[in-house]
C-alpha cells in the first residue's frame, strides 16, 4: 500500500523547471570551491575523503529545517492518505460498532450501482470543461486587455474580483441568475419580447456545462493574469521582426505568441484541471449534484455519503479520486513540461 | 492605478506599443466600448443582481430579478444576517484559522525549501518530491477527519490549522524552492565565513530575499484557506463558526425559504474583508501573482 504513495514522489520531479538540475550540480561544485580554504575545520570532523562535502552540506543546511514541515505533512497529509488506502477496504460506517476488512466489496458495490463509473465520468467531463472554459476565457481576456490603458487595467482588476470571492458565494449568485424565475430569463424575456422560463440548472444533459462555465468564470481572472504575465515576457523585437516580415495579426498570435506562452499554459491547464477534479463548492452551491445526479462530481458524492454516515463508501470514492488524479495529472504535467522544453 | 512611475520596464513597453500598434483612433474607441460591454455582461449582471437583491424585502426577493427594490433595506438585512448567521463569531473564527495557517505554511515551508534547494542528495530529492506531492494529489478528507478524532483535534481550530498547513505546504515549498535555487550561494558564503549559524543565515540573508515569492504564496494560500468550505465541513463538523461555513448553513436553510435577500446580504458582508484588502493593495497583489507564478 505504502508503495503507491512513495512511487508517486519521484514522478513529481518533473514539476521542476528543467534548468534546475544542472544548476544544482554547479552549485555543489561552487560550494566546495568556496569552502576549501576552510579545510581546517573540515579535517577534524570527517575521516574519509569522500565525505567532506556531505558533512559540510549537512552542517550548513541542517535537517532540523526540514523536520517541522515534514512532521506536519506526515501527520496531516501522508498518514491520512495511507489510512485512505486501508479504510477503503473496510465496512467502516456510523452504524456499525466495529470496523472490519471486507476486501473490495465497497468498490464492487459502487461499481454495480453504476455510481462509480458515472461519478468518474462526470468528474472527468467537468474537469475538462472547466479547463477549457477557464483558459479560453482567460486567454481571450488577456489578449483583449493586453495594452496598458487605464480602462484595461481597471477591467483586469474587476475580472480578478470573482477570484477573491468565495466559490460558494459565486455558486449561489449564479444559481439566482440561472433560476427559472431568475435574472437571465428576465433579461432574455425583455430582449426577445416573450416570456422565457428555462430551468437552466434543471437539465440532466446541459447543466454540467453551465456549472463548469461558472467555475471557469470564477477563476478566469487568475488565468488572465498568468497569460498576461506570459505575454509581457515576449521580446518586442521578435514581434516587430515578424510584422516587418509581413506576418498578419493572427499569424503573430498563433505562430509566435501562443507557443511562447507555454509556461503560462502549463500552469493554467494544470491548476484548472487539478482544481476542478478536486472541486466541490461551486457544484454544491449551484446544483448540489442534481438534477438526477447529472452533476455529481466525486467530492459531492464523498460529502453526501459522509453525511449519511457511510464512511467506507466516501473513503472508497476518496481513494478513487486520488488514483484518478494520479493517473491523469502526472502524465499530463510531464507532457506539458516536455512541450515547454521543445518550444523554449 | 496612476502610472506616474517611470521604470525601464514601462519605457520599453511604451516603445513597443508605439511601434507595434497601428490601431486607428476609431479602433481604440471600438475596443473601449467592447471592454465596457464585456464587463457589463460578464460582471455587471451577477454583481448588480447581488446588490439589488441584498437590498430587497423577503417578498420581493423570492424572485431574484434585476429590478430595483421598491425600498432599500440593505442595512436591515445586514443586521439580520450578522445576528442570524453569527457573523462576528464566524469572522473571528476565520481569522483565527487563516492567519496561523498561512503564517506556519510560509515559515515552515521556506525553512524546508532552503535546505531542500541546497542539498541535492538522492534522499533529499525524494523528500522534495514528497513535499510537493500535495500540489497534485487531493487530500484524504475523510480519513483526516478520523485521524483528528483519534488524536483529539477534531472540531478544533488547531486541527483545522494543521490540515490547512499540511495541504498548502506543498504550494509554498514548490514556489520557494524554485526561487531559492536562483539565489547565488555566494551570498551565504560570506556570512558563513564570518561564522554565522545556519539559523542566522536563513533569517537574515535568505528570508529577506524571498519577499516577492512569499507574497505570491501568501496571496494564493490566503485566498484558498479564507474561502475554503470543503475541508472545514469535514473537520469542524459544526463545532466552530467560519465565514464560508456559516454561509453554507444560512444558504441551506435560506434557499428552502427563498431568502435570497439574506443569502446575498451575507455574501456581500463576507466578501468585504478580502475585497477591502484587495482594493488597497490591488497593484501589489496583481504584480505579486504575475511575478511569482510564471518565471
Amino acid at each position: 500500500m505504502h508503495d503507491i504513495g512513495w512511487a508517486s514522489g519521484p514522478a513529481l520531479l518533473i514539476l521542476m523547471p528543467i534548468s534546475w538540475k544542472e544548476k544544482q550540480i554547479s552549485m555543489v561544485n561552487h560550494a566546495t570551491e568556496g569552502v576549501t580554504p576552510h579545510g581546517g575545520r573540515r579535517r577534524n570532523r570527517s575521516i574519509t575523503p569522500v565525505n567532506p562535502i556531505k558533512t559540510l552540506m549537512k552542517q550548513n543546511y541542517p535537517l532540523q529545517f526540514v523536520i517541522p514541515a515534514f512532521v506536519v505533512l506526515l501527520i496531516f497529509f501522508f498518514i491520512p492518505t495511507i489510512m485512505n488506502f486501508i479504510y477503503a477496504f473496510t465496512n467502516w460506517s456510523a452504524f456499525g460498532k466495529t470496523i472490519d476488512f471486507n476486501g473490495v466489496r465497497n468498490f464492487v458495490d459502487l461499481f454495480r450501482s453504476g455510481t462509480l463509473m458515472r461519478d468518474l465520468r462526470i468528474t472527468l467531463v467537468y474537469a475538462i470543461l472547466v479547463a477549457i472554459f477557464q483558459n479560453t476565457f482567460g486567454l481571450i481576456l488577456a489578449v483583449f486587455l493586453e495594452e496598458d490603458t487605464r480602462l484595461n487595467r481597471f477591467a483586469r482588476v474587476m475580472f480578478f474580483v470573482p477570484v477573491i470571492m468565495s466559490a460558494l458565494a459565486v455558486g449561489y449568485i449564479w444559481q439566482a441568475v440561472l433560476k427559472s424565475d431568475g435574472a437571465l430569463n428576465q433579461i432574455l424575456s425583455f430582449f426577445l419580447g416573450r416570456t422565457i422560463d428555462l430551468a437552466w440548472l434543471g437539465n440532466t444533459t446541459w447543466t454540467i456545462i453551465l456549472v463548469a462555465a461558472i467555475h471557469g468564470w470564477k477563476w478566469m481572472g487568475l488565468s488572465m493574469l498568468i497569460f498576461l504575465a506570459g505575454l509581457k515576457t515576449i521580446d518586442s523585437d521578435v514581434l516587430e521582426a515578424a510584422s516587418i516580415d509581413g506576418a498578419s495579426k493572427s499569424q503573430i498570435f498563433w505562430k509566435i505568441k501562443f507557443p511562447l506562452l507555454a509556461p503560462a499554459f502549463t500552469f493554467n491547464v494544470a491548476t484548472s484541471l487539478l482544481g476542478s477534479m478536486n472541486g466541490f463548492d461551486i457544484v454544491q452551491a449551484t446544483t448540489a449534484g442534481g438534477p438526477g445526479g447529472s452533476t455529481e462530481i466525486l467530492n459531492i458524492f464523498i460529502w453526501r455519503t459522509f453525511g449519511q454516515g457511510l464512511y467506507s463508501q466516501s473513503t472508497t470514492m476518496s481513494l478513487v479520486l486520488f488514483v484518478m488524479v494520479m493517473i491523469i495529472a502526472i502524465p499530463l504535467i510531464i507532457y506539458l513540461r516536455r512541450r515547454e522544453a521543445k518550444i523554449l | 492605478m496612476t502610472s506616474a512611475t517611470y521604470t525601464p520596464d514601462t519605457a520599453t513597453q511604451a516603445q513597443s506599443n508605439t511601434t507595434m500598434n497601428k490601431r486607428s483612433k476609431a479602433g481604440t474607441i471600438v475596443h473601449a466600448v467592447l471592454v465596457v460591454l464585456v464587463m457589463l455582461i460578464l460582471l455587471g449582471v451577477p454583481f448588480w443582481l447581488l446588490i439589488v437583491t441584498a437590498g430587497k424585502s423577503q417578498a420581493e426577493a423570492i424572485r431574484p430579478t434585476m429590478s430595483l427594490p421598491s425600498h432599500w433595506q440593505l442595512l436591515q438585512n445586514f443586521s439580520t444576517v450578522i445576528t442570524d448567521g453569527k457573523m462576528i463569531k464566524a469572522f473571528f473564527g476565520s481569522v483565527i484559522v487563516t492567519v496561523p495557517s498561512v503564517f506556519l505554511a510560509l515559515l515552515l515551508g521556506s525553512m524546508a525549501s532552503w535546505v531542500l534547494a541546497r542539498r541535492a542528495t538522492k534522499p533529499m530529492t525524494v523528500v522534495y518530491a514528497l513535499s510537493i506531492s500535495g500540489l497534485v494529489l487531493p487530500p484524504a478528507v475523510v480519513t483526516v477527519m478520523m485521524l483528528l478524532k483519534i488524536i483529539g483535534l477534531s472540531g478544533t481550530a488547531l486541527g483545522m490549522i494543521g490540515v490547512y498547513v499540511g495541504i498548502y505546504l506543498s504550494t509554498v515549498i514548490f514556489f520557494v524552492t524554485g526561487f531559492i535555487r536562483t539565489i547565488p550561494i555566494s551570498l551565504e558564503e560570506a556570512a558563513r565565513m564570518d561564522g554565522a549559524s545556519p539559523m542566522r543565515i536563513f533569517f537574515t540573508i535568505i528570508l529577506p530575499l524571498l519577499g516577492p515569492t512569499l507574497a505570491t504564496a501568501t496571496i494564493l494560500v490566503t485566498l484558498y484557506i479564507w474561502n475554503d468550505v470543503f475541508y472545514s465541513l469535514f473537520i469542524l463538523s459544526g463545532k466552530m463558526d467560519l465565514l464560508p461555513l456559516n454561509l453554507y448553513n444560512v444558504a441551506s436553510a435560506g434557499l428552502y425559504l427563498n431568502n435570497w435577500h439574506l443569502i446575498f446580504a451575507y455574501i456581500i458582508l463576507m466578501s468585504l474583508p478580502l475585497l477591502i484588502i484587495f482594493a488597497l493593495a490591488q497593484r501589489k497583489i496583481i504584480s505579486g501573482i504575475t511575478g511569482g507564478a510564471v518565471k
